[in-house]
């Protein structure tokens, strides 16, 4: 008889004294649960926000460079550094059509005008573009045909609608052919665009397409806003975007224009919405430190109502570590529980929320759950240290004096 | 003449209360030999439990030597106390000091629980020790359900559960009417005399303490009188 107790019979010992108090135990793995909850639900949310932005950016498909005016290394800083760059400009986009395993160019302005067709007129977004913006936007034509490849200048007065545009001004008519007045100047309608939807809450049907030579007249411009570049599937993004920097800077003489790579995007994109998450489970986990302070509380007093119960041990022959193992398995048991509740009644929300509403961007991340498990125990553990120490350390014949 | 089971040499015990020391045992010597029944009494404050718990290993004394069983207990470690706590000393309360969300079984099985017992080997000595104590029925209650004299019963079965040599009794009537007392202290004396342990009873009550073989009284933390017979 010189063994030591069985981690079976230590943790027999812990859920007998967790179950026998089965209002308070319940509700301190009620607090561990809800931050449990709290981290799996919010980086489900948050994982689901990121895929759905990133799904949001890829839709164009990532053989895509950028190429806008002015020189910046982040973005959202081109209009502090803008009036010293020359623009870029429709002769830039032609030139670029020469770089070798480019697929298509498209150069882009957008602005606002009011489009007329009869009685009927509507406000709403104008793309200038080029030719080749179905392919490169991935864009289909419902009917009709897309601009016809006239040259990014001088092209003929040809409009397409958006498919929300069509709707708008004709309902189910015939559009082609008709005559739409957009701005000051008129144009004829040869296609209609199907539908693409939202993007990041741009709706991409409530457009008109037309020439960008023509939309820099209308909106005044001196360059275009964007030249869009696509490149064979096959080739090395490295390698275009270098051949296309060249050229450019052989234009302009210096670098006052920016590559925006889809990879790059998407980097900075993923990294943004990282924090993000990070951010969310952080908050998620602040429920959880509560939670911890819930199992603190609740082993403190456990303690110093079975002080009696620890003198009784001490005195059959538990030794002070035996007295820490009961109660940090007693707290690691709550933390496990409280984890396990959270979880299932996480689980069980996202289910429920992806069956009521099927667009909601939710993405369980198993990596936490499992994770949220661990740490939940740990938690446990890491809460009872204290109030375990101070069991450990009672004086057994103070301790059976208690009662 | 055998080795004594308790050897007591110049036993001190003292306690700093505020500014005074306050010597709750006072230099005792004390040989108690196996299978000696023996009743500690005294007023209140003359020591008994503060001896009974340096003899229990409980407690460790201010000065003066300990050997148990003939070993030096002065100077072993925490841990080593308690491994002969559990293996060599069964205890009995005056509170009974029973786990009250345990079963009388599990209360019973409790120390072999703590050595690491085997569950089935656990069972079967538990089963077999409730028999004993005429408590098979009330295997599967709660201390919250059942009388004094029960309760009793199963600490003296969880005291005699890892067959010690030294059984301690603080008071074990303290607690229990008359009659349930008497069939305490009726079973502590057949548990002495049948397996030959040695049994050691502090008391207020002079009916029981009058029972014992040896008889101690003591007086402001020493040994008045120690009468045999």
């Amino acid at each position: 008889m010189s063994t030591a107790m069985r981690a079976v019979d230590r943790l027999c010992f812990a859920w007998s004294a967790v179950s026998g108090q089965r209002l308070r135990s319940g509700l301190t793995v009620l607090g561990i649960a809800v931050g449990i909850l709290a981290v799996v639900l919010l980086t489900a949310v948050g994982e689901g926000v990121r895929r759905f932005v990133l799904g949001e950016f890829t839709q164009f498909g990532t053989n895509i460079v950028g190429v806008q005016p002015g020189k910046n290394t982040t973005f959202g800083m081109s209009g502090a550094t803008i009036s010293s760059v020359r623009p870029l400009t429709v002769d830039d986009a032609a030139a670029l059509t020469r770089v070798p395993a480019v697929t298509a160019v498209v150069p882009v302005i957008q602005g606002n005008a009011e489009v007329e067709s009869g009685a009927r007129a509507r406000r709403t977004t104008v793309f200038g573009v080029g030719a080749d913006m179905p392919a490169v936007w991935r864009m289909t034509v419902a009917s009709g045909s897309f601009l016809p490849d006239d040259g990014f200048t001088n092209a003929r007065p040809f409009v397409v609608l958006g498919q929300r545009m069509y709707r708008e001004l004709y309902g189910d008519d015939n559009a082609l052919g008709e005559r739409v007045r957009i701005g000051n100047d008129r144009f004829r309608v040869i296609g209609v665009m199907a539908s693409k939807g939202q993007m990041l809450g741009f709706d991409l049907d409530d457009t008109v397409f037309i020439p960008v030579g023509r939309a820099t007249e209308m909106f005044d411009r001196e360059g275009v806003m964007e030249i869009d570049v696509t490149y064979a599937e096959d080739e090395p993004s490295a390698q275009v975007v270098r051949d296309i920097e060249r050229l450019l800077l052989a234009r302009h003489g210096q670098v006052d224009f920016t590559l925006i790579t889809q990879d790059k995007m998407l980097d900075v994109l993923g990294d943004i919405l990282d924090i993000l998450t990070a951010g969310v489970a952080a908050i998620g986990a602040i429920s959880l430190v509560v939670g911890a302070f819930g199992i603190a509380t609740i082993m403190t007093i456990a303690v110093s109502e079975r002080t009696a119960e620890v003198g009784l041990l001490r005195a059959l022959g538990a030794r002070r570590s035996d007295i820490l193992r009961i109660f940090l398995v007693e707290s690691a048991v709550l933390g496990a529980a409280g984890g396990a509740v959270g979880v299932a009644v996480a689980l069980a929300l996202v289910g429920a929320a992806r069956t009521l509403v099927p667009g909601l961007p939710l993405a369980v991340l198993w990596p936490f759950v499992g994770g949220a498990l661990v740490v939940s125990i740990v938690i446990g553990i890491g809460a009872g240290l204290l109030p375990a120490a101070r069991a450990a350390r009672l004086d057994p014949v103070e301790a059976l004096r208690a009662e | 003449m055998a080795v004594p089971v308790i050897e007591l040499r110049g036993i001190t015990r003292r306690f700093v209360l505020g500014d005074s020391v306050v010597k709750a045992v006072d230099g005792i010597d004390l040989d108690i030999g196996p299978g000696e029944y023996l009743s500690i009494m005294g007023p209140s404050g003359s020591g008994k439990s503060s001896l009974l718990n340096l003899v229990a290993l409980l407690d460790r004394p201010s000065s003066g030597s300990y050997r148990f069983e003939g070993r030096d207990v002065t100077a072993l470690d925490d841990d080593e106390l308690a491994a002969l706590r559990r293996d060599s000393i069964g205890f009995i309360f005056q509170f009974f000091h029973l786990v009250p969300r345990l079963t009388a079984a599990a209360n019973v099985e409790l120390p072999l629980t703590l050595a690491g017992v085997a569950p089935a080997e656990r069972r079967e000595r538990v089963a077999t020790m409730l028999a004993a104590m005429d408590l098979a029925d009330r295997a599967h209650h709660r201390p919250a359900e059942l009388s004094g004299g029960q309760r009793q019963r199963v600490a003296i079965a969880r005291a005699m559960i890892a067959e010690p040599r030294l059984l301690l009794a603080d008071e074990p009537t303290g607690n229990l009417d008359s009659h349930s007392g008497a069939q305490v202290v009726e079973l502590l004396e057949g548990l002495q005399q049948d397996r030959g342990i040695t049994l050691i009873v502090v008391t207020h009550d002079a009916a029981i303490g009058r029972r014992a073989q040896r008889r101690l009284r003591l007086v402001d933390g020493r040994v008045e009188s120690d009468e045999r017979g």
